[in-house]
C-alpha cells in the first residue's frame, strides 16, 4: 500500500506544476500589461480580461459546434458529403425511434417525478422542526457520480434465481411480500427504462427540494397573511399563494433537470450500456462516435441533442432577461 | 454528474426587515401533522437505503456478499476490510488495483476546478466593471453558450487535441500531440466548465458596491490592481461555491473522461475505471461495491464538510445579494 501511494505522488506534482504554470502565466500577463497606462489602458485590460475566456469558449464550444454541423451531413469517415442521410436514419429506422421515443420518456417522467417529489418534500418540511437531517440525506445523492449511483442500484435491482438467497433488494421486498417468482428487472422491457430513470430521480430529488425549499422561504410574509386574514388554510393556501408565487421558479426547476436529463448518458452506459431495448440518444451518440466510428451519425445524433436543449435554455435565457429587467 | 447545468433560478421577492409570520410558519400552524413528518421520515429511509446497501455490501467477506443480500448483516453480522486492500491495490481477481486511477481523479480534478475558475472570474469582472461597448450582449452570449451540448464538441476537440487544427494551411493550434497527458482533460473541463462561471461569478461581482471601485479608480488604481486587491478578496464565497461545485462535476463526470482519456491508469480518473470494471467484475459484488465506495467517499466528504458553500453556489443568481 505504501508503495503505491508514493507511485501516485509524482501525479499530484505534475497537477502542481499545471497549476503552477497557468498562474506563473497569469501574473506574468497581469504585471507586465498592468504597467500600461494612460488612453490604452482600459482597452488592453478589458483584452487581458476577457480574452482568454472568449478564446477558449470560442474554440472549445462554438467551433466544434459549428464542426458537428457539418461532419453530420458527412459519412463514416467524413469524407464525401451526403446530404441528411445520417438524419434519415436517425428518424427513418425503427430502433432509433425507439432510441428517440425513450428519450422522449426519459425528458418527460424524470424531470416530472424529480420536481414533484422535490415539491414535496420542500412543503413538508418547512413543517417540520429538524429539517437539516433529511434534507442533507435526501440532497446526498447530488454529490454521486452516476456512475457509483448505477452501481449502488445495481445492488437493488440484482437478479438471482428465486430459489437461492437473494442479493437485490428489489426482488426480496418482491419476495417479502408474496411474488414468489420475481423476473430478472433489468431485462423487463419496457420497464426497465423506468426503472433507470428512478435512479435520476433519485438524484435529481435533493436538487428540486433544496431550490424549491428556499423559494417557499422567500415568499413575502405580507401575502401569507392577507390570505390567511381572508381565511384560506391549508389546500387553498397553497394551491392559491404558494404554487402561484413560485411558479417561475418550479418551472426553471423542472427546464433544468430536463436539460440534465437529455445529456445524461452514464446510467444508461454503466447499467446496461443501451441494450434490452433501454438506449437513448446521448448513449448512442456515444456509441455511433466512439464503438462504430461513425463520426456522421455520431454528429448527426449530437445535433438532435442540441437542437432539443435550445428551445429549454432559451426558456431560461429569457427568464433571466425578464428577471434583469426587474432590477 | 447530476448538478451540471444551473440556470438563474427565480425567487420570490423577499422583504427586509419585518417579524411577520412567512408561509412556513403559517403553513406549520394550518397542515401540520404527524402524516407530513412520518411521510418525510419514509422518503428519507427510501432514499438512504441504496447508498447504506453499498456500503454494507463492501464490508462483507467475498462468499457472503456475494452469496445473500446486504441485509442479512442483520441477522448474521461479519464484517472484513480485505475488499478494500484487494481494490485499493490490486489483488488476485483484480490485477492493478483503483489506486492509480483514485490519484488521477485528483490531479484532473483540481487542477480543471481552479482553471475556469481564473478565467471566468476575469472575464465576469471584465463584463462587470470594464466599460465596453456590447458587454450586456457578450454576457448573454456567455450564458446562451450553455445551450451547446458537450456531445456537439467532444468529436472536434479529440481530434483537435491528436491532431492539431488548422484553417486551410495555416495552424492554428499546431500538433502537440497531448494524447497520454491530462492536459486535454484540463482544457475540455475548462472550456465546458466555462458559460457558468462568467454567469454565476458575474452575477456575484457585479453586485459589489460601485462606490469601492470608485474610490480606488480615484486614488489611481488600474484595473489590475482593482482586480487583485478588491474584488478578488471580495468574491470569495462565490469562488468557494463554485470552485466546490466544479471539482464535484470533475470528479464524478464519465462522458470527458472516456473521450479524452481513454481507460488507461496512466491518466483515467476512477469513475473510467468503476465503468471499466463494472463491465469486467460487476458479478463480483464484494469488490465492486468497495470500488464504488472509495469513488463516492471524496465528493462526500467535500458535500458533508462544505454543503453551505454548495448550496448556495446552487441558489446563486436567485437570491440577492
Amino acid at each position: 500500500m505504501g508503495a503505491e501511494i508514493l507511485e501516485g505522488l509524482p501525479k499530484l506534482g505534475t497537477a502542481a506544476a499545471g497549476i503552477a504554470v497557468f498562474f506563473a502565466i497569469l501574473l506574468l500577463v497581469f504585471f507586465v500589461l498592468g504597467k500600461v497606462r494612460g488612453r490604452f489602458s482600459g482597452p488592453v485590460a478589458g483584452i487581458a480580461f476577457l480574452g482568454p475566456a472568449v478564446l477558449l469558449l470560442i474554440g472549445g464550444l462554438v467551433v466544434p459546434a459549428i464542426q458537428t454541423i457539418g461532419k453530420s451531413m458527412q459519412n463514416a469517415a467524413g469524407t464525401k458529403f451526403i446530404g441528411i442521410d445520417n438524419y434519415a436514419w436517425i428518424f427513418g429506422t425503427d430502433t432509433n425511434r425507439e432510441i428517440l421515443l425513450n428519450t422522449f420518456m426519459w425528458l418527460i417522467i424524470a424531470p416530472l417525478f424529480s420536481t414533484a417529489f422535490g415539491l414535496t418534500l420542500a412543503l413538508l418540511l418547512d413543517r417540520m422542526r429538524r429539517e437539516s437531517i433529511p434534507k442533507s440525506l435526501i440532497f446526498m445523492p447530488m454529490a454521486i457520480s452516476f456512475v457509483g449511483a448505477s452501481i449502488i442500484w445495481d445492488l437493488v435491482y440484482a437478479y438471482r434465481d428465486p430459489a437461492k438467497p437473494q442479493v437485490g433488494l428489489l426482488s426480496q421486498v418482491a419476495i417479502w411480500l408474496g411474488f414468489d417468482n420475481p423476473p430478472n428487472w433489468i431485462l423487463l422491457q419496457p420497464w426497465n427504462n423506468f426503472l433507470l430513470m428512478v435512479i435520476m430521480i433519485w438524484i435529481q430529488t435533493g436538487f428540486a427540494m433544496v431550490v424549491l425549499s428556499a423559494a417557499i422561504k422567500a415568499i413575502p410574509g405580507d401575502v401569507v397573511e392577507a390570505a390567511t386574514l381572508d381565511g384560506a388554510t391549508g389546500w387553498r393556501l397553497f394551491s392559491r399563494v404558494t404554487i402561484p408565487m413560485i411558479r417561475a421558479t418550479l418551472i426553471v426547476v423542472g427546464t433544468t433537470i430536463m436539460i440534465a436529463t437529455l445529456k445524461i448518458f452514464d446510467i444508461v452506459r454503466v447499467m446496461t450500456n443501451g441494450n434490452f431495448g433501454t438506449q437513448i440518444v446521448a448513449n448512442e451518440m456515444y456509441a455511433q462516435s466512439f464503438v462504430q466510428f461513425d463520426y456522421g451519425r455520431g454528429s448527426a445524433l449530437a445535433v438532435v441533442l442540441f437542437v432539443a436543449v435550445i428551445p429549454l435554455v432559451m426558456y431560461n435565457v429569457r427568464q433571466l432577461r425578464k428577471e434583469r429587467a426587474i432590477r | 454528474m447530476s448538478v451540471e447545468a444551473h440556470q438563474v433560478i427565480p425567487m420570490p421577492e423577499p422583504e427586509q426587515g419585518e417579524g411577520r409570520p412567512t408561509v412556513p410558519q403559517a403553513v406549520k400552524r394550518s397542515l401540520s401533522s404527524p402524516w407530513a413528518t412520518g411521510f418525510v421520515i419514509l422518503l428519507t429511509v427510501l432514499w438512504t437505503i441504496p447508498t447504506f446497501g453499498l456500503l454494507a455490501t463492501s464490508l462483507r467477506p467475498s462468499e457472503e456478499a456475494n452469496n445473500s443480500g446486504w441485509w442479512t448483516i442483520f441477522t448474521n453480522p461479519s464484517f472484513t476490510g480485505n475488499n478494500y486492500a484487494e481494490v485499493l491495490t490490486g489483488g488476485d481477481t483484480i490485477p492493478g488495483g483503483i489506486l492509480p486511477y483514485f490519484f488521477n481523479s485528483f490531479a484532473i480534478a483540481v487542477p480543471a476546478a481552479l482553471f475556469p475558475l481564473a478565467l471566468a472570474t476575469m472575464a465576469a469582472y471584465a463584463i462587470a466593471w470594464i466599460p465596453f461597448k456590447g458587454a450586456t450582449t457578450v454576457f448573454f452570449l456567455v450564458f446562451a453558450l450553455q445551450v451547446v451540448p458537450i456531445q456537439m464538441a467532444l468529436l472536434p476537440l479529440l481530434q483537435m487535441f491528436n491532431l492539431g487544427w488548422s484553417i486551410g494551411p495555416i495552424p492554428i493550434v499546431p500538433d502537440l500531440d497531448l494524447s497520454g497527458t491530462y492536459i486535454p482533460l484540463w482544457v475540455a473541463h475548462t472550456m465546458f466548465a466555462l458559460p457558468l462561471a462568467v454567469f454565476l461569478i458575474h452575477n456575484f461581482i457585479a453586485q459589489l458596491p460601485r462606490d469601492l471601485m470608485e474610490a480606488a479608480r480615484v486614488d489611481g488604481a488600474g484595473h489590475f490592481t482593482i482586480f487583485w486587491r478588491i474584488v478578488l478578496p471580495l468574491s470569495v464565497p462565490a469562488i468557494a461555491s463554485f470552485a466546490i461545485f466544479q471539482f464535484l462535476w470533475v470528479w464524478n463526470d464519465l462522458l470527458v473522461a472516456l473521450t479524452f482519456a481513454g481507460g488507461t491508469p496512466d491518466v483515467a480518473p476512477i469513475t473510467a475505471y468503476l465503468a471499466n470494471i463494472k463491465g469486467t467484475y460487476g458479478a463480483q459484488l464484494d469488490l465492486i461495491t468497495a470500488g464504488a465506495f472509495i469513488a463516492i467517499i471524496v465528493p462526500l466528504i467535500v458535500f458533508f464538510a462544505l454543503q453551505r458553500f454548495f448550496v448556495r453556489g446552487l441558489l446563486a443568481g436567485s437570491v440577492k445579494g
